[in-house]
């Protein structure tokens, strides 16, 4: 495994289909600057778990190889994902090709609905999800907030959810918090990722202290002035509101309170008749 | 050598048209030059396991996909 730092005092861990998990941030490997820029990323968010794809590979050019090695060195454990595919048939055989090249019976599953907004086809994914689970498959669908679709998933066999805080790559953050604490609520039990749209660390940390289990993100430090520093920035952020959820957040009023003890306050009674 | 071994077939490779004297995708594979255990394959949207490539024939217009890991988000 990673090099992990130990967990904050008192944080749990994260279990994902009986697997503990040491960290609650999951990296992709995609955009970045160099491969060397990658893995040391990876080393500094202390991310227990990348994305990976597959790719057609062009003959005799071995690239998939090499990427596989640099990945391997990590100790880190992979979740191919099923990219670009827009058909429940075309995810299905990739991720079946992908568990063959990475020897992972992980799959973040995608079927992209619609070109602009990359948001998942909620009817295909619930199609794929259960064939794969049939076929063996751990499946952590990259899902929208909805509700329905959440219950329909896990009939399929879905032990993790993975919500979209804000289109792929967008970097907006949590674009429907109010759905998203819903979905929170009315799940207790179930480990919900928040996967996609997070752009800045506060965005995950605010994911976090609304309780939910990890955070899935690439472009915000791939793409990053600094991505290893900004991959620590996250994981930081990610620990932190992590403890806060845990440590229990005080209740948000409307009308202030002081902190300061009014009792025996000096001058207290003076200008008040 | 079989009469057929001459005959070239068309096919399709990673969406390029593709002529081959393979008879089989593992022979294909081997003919294009992939080491056979750094990809994966399917062939006209299937998946087909390593081990059921050297059973799987090619016919004409048969779309293949040869993939191999990539970084992904």
């Amino acid at each position: 495994m990673n090099a992990i730092e130990p967990l904050p005092a008192g944080t749990k861990p994260l279990t994902l289909y009986g697997v503990t998990v040491a960290s609650r941030l999951l990296l992709g490997t995609a955009r970045y600057p160099s491969p060397q820029v990658l893995s040391n990323a990876v080393k500094a968010s202390r991310a227990a778990i990348v994305t990976v794809s597959v790719r057609r590979e062009q003959a005799r050019a071995n690239a998939g190889t090499r990427f596989f090695e640099l990945i391997k060195a990590l100790g880190v454990r992979v979740m191919p994902n099923t990219a670009g595919c827009r058909t429940p048939r075309e995810a299905i055989t990739t991720a079946q090709m992908a568990r063959e090249l990475f020897g992972a019976d992980w799959v973040k599953l995608e079927v992209i609905g619609n070109d602009d907004t990359l948001q998942p086809d909620l009817f295909g994914l619930v199609e794929a999800a259960a064939a794969l689970v049939k076929d063996g498959f751990k499946v952590f669908p990259y899902t929208t907030e909805d509700l329905v679709a959440a219950e329909r998933l896990m009939a399929a066999g879905c032990e993790v959810l993975m919500p979209w805080g804000a289109p792929i790559g967008t970097g907006r953050g949590l674009a429907n918090p109010y759905a998203l604490r819903s979905l929170r609520q009315y799940f207790p039990g179930v480990p919900l990722i928040i996967d996609a749209g997070v752009g800045a660390p506060s965005h995950a940390a605010l994911a976090m202290e609304m309780g939910f289990d990890a955070v899935l993100l690439n472009t915000a430090v791939a793409t990053a002035a600094d991505p290893v520093r900004m991959a620590r920035a996250f994981a930081d952020a990610i620990a932190a509101g992590r403890t806060a959820y845990e440590a229990g957040l005080m209740e948000v009023r409307d009308m202030a309170a002081p902190s300061t003890p009014v009792a025996d306050t000096p001058f207290f009674d003076l200008d008040r008749s | 050598m079989p009469l057929d071994a001459r005959k070239r077939l068309n096919v399709r490779v990673n969406g390029d048209p593709a002529e081959t004297e393979a008879r089989t995708l593992a022979e294909l594979i081997a003919s294009l030059g992939y080491s056979e255990g750094a990809v994966a394959t399917a062939v006209n949207g299937d998946f087909v396991a390593r081990g059921e490539r050297g059973k799987r024939r090619l016919a004409p217009g048969d779309a293949v996909e040869i993939v191999a890991p990539r970084q992904g988000g």
